[in-house]
């Protein structure tokens, strides 16, 4: 097991230098640079700027360099922490995205609890049930919550709160506490901002995972280990628990590991939406003005998160389920 | 019968015997109950019993020399939402075909005094004959509260007629007409008198209906066009990925593994900056089908490569090799087309990725830009509340986009069903 942990990590170093490229190389490709936007936008509010200034900047920051003394500049900076500057903060890019990080960790966590602990009891509800009134209406339920993505929920979220709950929905906490010290009102609000944030991020894997149990359990249920444990005179409630959802739980927890990516992707998009302080908006306004150091180390740490809770599903999976081997 | 057991034991026979005799008794006990089937049969349905198990075996018979084909749409049909969806998709792309027709005006038609209309209701009948007509609107700004108000005129009846002349257009790019299915005679836009808003105007005062119409054009082919390009990527790879195995496979999935290690929609979004904005709106069209098409193969090249694993074991596939056939042979004459039910509800499942993921881009403005107008367009000229808040109806595309992706889901799931009908 620890072997396997060691080999998938070793792995990932060449995946994670071959990302880095990438990334570099899809920032690097809009044409032009953060100081042509800079130039644009200042000619755009009737400024004027010597255009020998920003051939100055260029070469101060490096832009005017081949790719690959730019990549490697950036890259070299990574064992001491440093990601790079952040043209647009003129701040280090670092500190900029650890706490939006931070942020999308909790959220993506937390909406995955609640995904887990929503999709595993009615899961099991619908094939205990199976064609049940309860199990029909679970479906529904979570067809529409497939169909629906985060976004477009975010989006009838806000709609919802201004127009008919007359409630201030967006950003991570309300205006009025927004430089407020903390405080007990000031947690509720916040924490009101963030579970329909948490909730709206999981709907569709819920929907995902609820099904997936469903069909999992059913197909558990009917193998011959559940008869004899009932023919054995246990209770329906023992032969559920331990020996149907024992089994029944490991597709689920594969599947989890497809659903994290998803959050992950979808929090950019739900961020955007309702203003939260996760990767998204920064990330967005970063690509939209070529702060590419800042842009590229978001990228590059979204997708570092992925591969980690890649990672840990499938240390889960093989924890969860003995007999898979792991040569 | 128990009698006879009871017989045998008292005169001690062997074991055997009684075994024999108790199977005789089950084999009678069946013949028993059979009978009993055929008498009840007989009495349900009176005269033709016989004439029943016929029709039943010429179903079965039937059955059996149905083409999978065949079998396959008698499984979809039987599924309601699977066909209803279907039926709306359907509908859904003939609309848009048809876009510039069935939409009362333009892209551009604009009323510059019916700003921000609500949705106007439209009066069938006139005095109890059949005369559609919509009232007057006058509209205003309230200055109290700088909201733009509307109230109905009911002095004031606009007959609304069919087959209208309005904005000239061209149908399919190509036909050059100035009929409209429906709209009020004589009304050619801006200046004129009436207008016909059924789901209200915007903030420019351009009528709802026809860019949603006009919009669906570009949103719903963008998925089509997506998926196809996905689609010819991800056979081709996933195909010969698990038709060759070795150093292909292994090359072609650690690629795959590569690019999925991205989270898509923060990758989207990166390549879409990428697009130049000065590009003309046709090639920003195929630069975002290009870029979402970049990450949607990869899911169709596992899912094909796996069908390839199973299928390139097979008799028939050993057949056509030893009848001499070669690889590209085997792979496009034999493994894709024995794929092709699996590659089409893949495709279907695409279909509603591939929409939402060009709304979402356009939705943030790093996708197509307006004067090009999708769904995602539409929603982002409502992104402040304010405007939702006060005028509802600018929210209405996204009715239309839930509306397409729940149907195509549906019917991707109906496809999926279908596509193995020995299943039941």
């Amino acid at each position: 097991m620890i072997a396997f942990i060691l080999r998938r990590l070793l792995a990932m170093i060449p995946l994670l230098f071959a990302v880095s490229v990438i990334t570099f190389f899809i920032i690097q490709l809009p044409p032009g640079d953060f100081f042509d936007t800079m130039q644009a936008e200042i000619a755009q509010q009737g400024g004027s700027q010597d255009a020998r200034t920003f051939e100055v900047l260029r070469e101060r920051y490096g832009l005017d360099k081949p790719f690959w003394f730019q990549y490697f500049r950036w890259i070299q900076g990574w064992p001491e922490g440093d990601f790079g500057w952040s043209l647009g903060w003129n701040a280090p890019v670092w500190p900029l995205v650890r706490d939006r990080l931070g942020y999308t960790v909790l959220l993506g966590l937390f909406s995955l609890l609640l995904t887990v602990t929503y999709a595993l009891p009615v899961g099991i509800y619908s094939a205990t049930h199976q064609y049940s009134a309860g199990d029909n209406a679970f479906s529904l339920i979570g067809f529409l919550g497939l169909s629906l993505p985060g976004f477009l929920l975010a989006l009838f979220w806000m709609f919802l709160g201004a127009l008919v709950l007359r409630i201030d929905v967006g950003g991570i906490v309300s205006s009025e506490f927004s430089d407020q010290p903390m405080s007990w009102a000031k947690l509720v609000n916040l924490w009101n901002h963030f579970w329909p944030a948490a909730v709206i991020l999981g709907l569709s894997s819920t929907a995902q995972m609820q099904r997936i149990m469903r069909s999992s359990m059913l197909d558990v249920m009917n193998q011959q280990f559940i008869t004899t444990a009932r023919a054995k005179g246990l209770r329906e409630r023992t032969v559920i628990n331990r020996y149907g959802v024992r089994l029944a739980i490991n597709p689920l927890i594969s599947v989890l590991a497809l659903e994290i990516p998803k959050i992950i992707s979808e929090s950019a998009l739900v961020g955007v939406v309702m203003s939260l302080p996760t990767t998204g908006p920064l990330f967005l306004r970063a690509l939209q003005t070529q702060d590419m150091y800042l842009a590229g180390t978001f990228l590059l740490f979204m997708t570092f998160l992925l591969m980690v809770s890649n990672l840990l599903a499938d240390i889960a999976l093989a924890w969860a389920d003995p007999r898979i081997v792991y040569e | 019968m128990s009698s006879e057991l009871q017989m045998a034991e008292g005169k001690g026979v062997t074991a055997a015997r009684a075994h024999d005799a108790l199977l005789t008794q089950s084999e009678q006990l069946f013949d028993l109950y059979r009978e009993l089937d055929v008498r009840l049969a007989k009495e349900r349905y009176a005269e033709d019993a016989d004439g029943l198990v016929a029709a039943q075996r010429t179903r079965d018979e039937g059955r059996y020399s149905l083409s999978q084909w065949q079998l396959m749409w008698r499984k979809f049909v039987r599924n309601r939402a699977a066909l209803a969806g279907g039926i709306i998709i359907l509908l859904f792309y003939l609309v848009a075909l048809f876009g510039n027709f069935l939409a009362p005006y333009t892209l551009t038609t604009r009323f510059r005094d019916r700003i921000y209309m609500p949705p106007q209701a439209i009066h069938f009948f006139d005095n109890g004959q059949f005369a559609p007509f919509v009232y007057g609107v006058k509209t205003g700004l309230n200055l109290e509260t700088l909201e733009r108000v509307a109230e109905v005129d009911p002095t004031v009846k606009y007959p609304v007629s069919f087959w209208v002349k309005g904005e000239p257009y061209r149908l399919f790019g190509l036909i050059g007409l100035d009929r409209h299915l429906f709209g009020i005679a004589g009304n050619m836009g801006d200046e004129s008198e009436g207008a016909i808003t059924l789901l209200g105007t915007d903030r420019q005062g351009r009528d709802m209906l026809t860019r949603i119409i006009i919009g669906s054009q570009v949103s719903l082919t963008i998925g089509l066009v997506g998926v196809a390009l996905s689609l010819s990527l991800g056979t081709v790879l996933g195909v010969v990925s698990g038709f060759f195995g070795g150093w292909v496979d292994e090359l072609i999935q650690r690629l795959i593994e590569l690019v999925r290690s991205f989270p898509s929609i923060p990758l989207w979004m990166a390549l879409s900056a990428a697009i130049p904005a000065a590009w003309p709106p046709m090639r920003i069209y195929f630069a975002v089908t290009l870029i979402l098409s970049l990450i949607g193969w990869t899911w169709l090249a596992r899912q094909l490569r796996g069908q390839v694993l199973t299928l390139r074991n097979q008799d028939f596939v050993l057949a056509a090799k030893l009848m001499g056939a070669g690889n590209g042979r085997i792979i496009f004459k034999h493994l894709v087309p024995a794929s092709i039910g699996h590659i089409i509800v893949v495709a279907t499942l695409a279909m509603p990725g591939m929409i939402l993921a060009e709304t979402a881009l356009s939705f943030l403005g790093l996708g197509l830009q307006p004067p090009v107008t999708s769904w995602g367009v539409l929603l982002k000229e409502v992104q402040d509340l304010q405007s939702i808040a006060l005028y509802p109806w600018v929210f209405s595309p996204v009715l239309f986009i839930v509306l397409a992706i729940l149907a195509f889901n549906f019917l991707g799931d109906g496809l999926r069903d279908a596509a193995d009908p020995y299943t039941r």
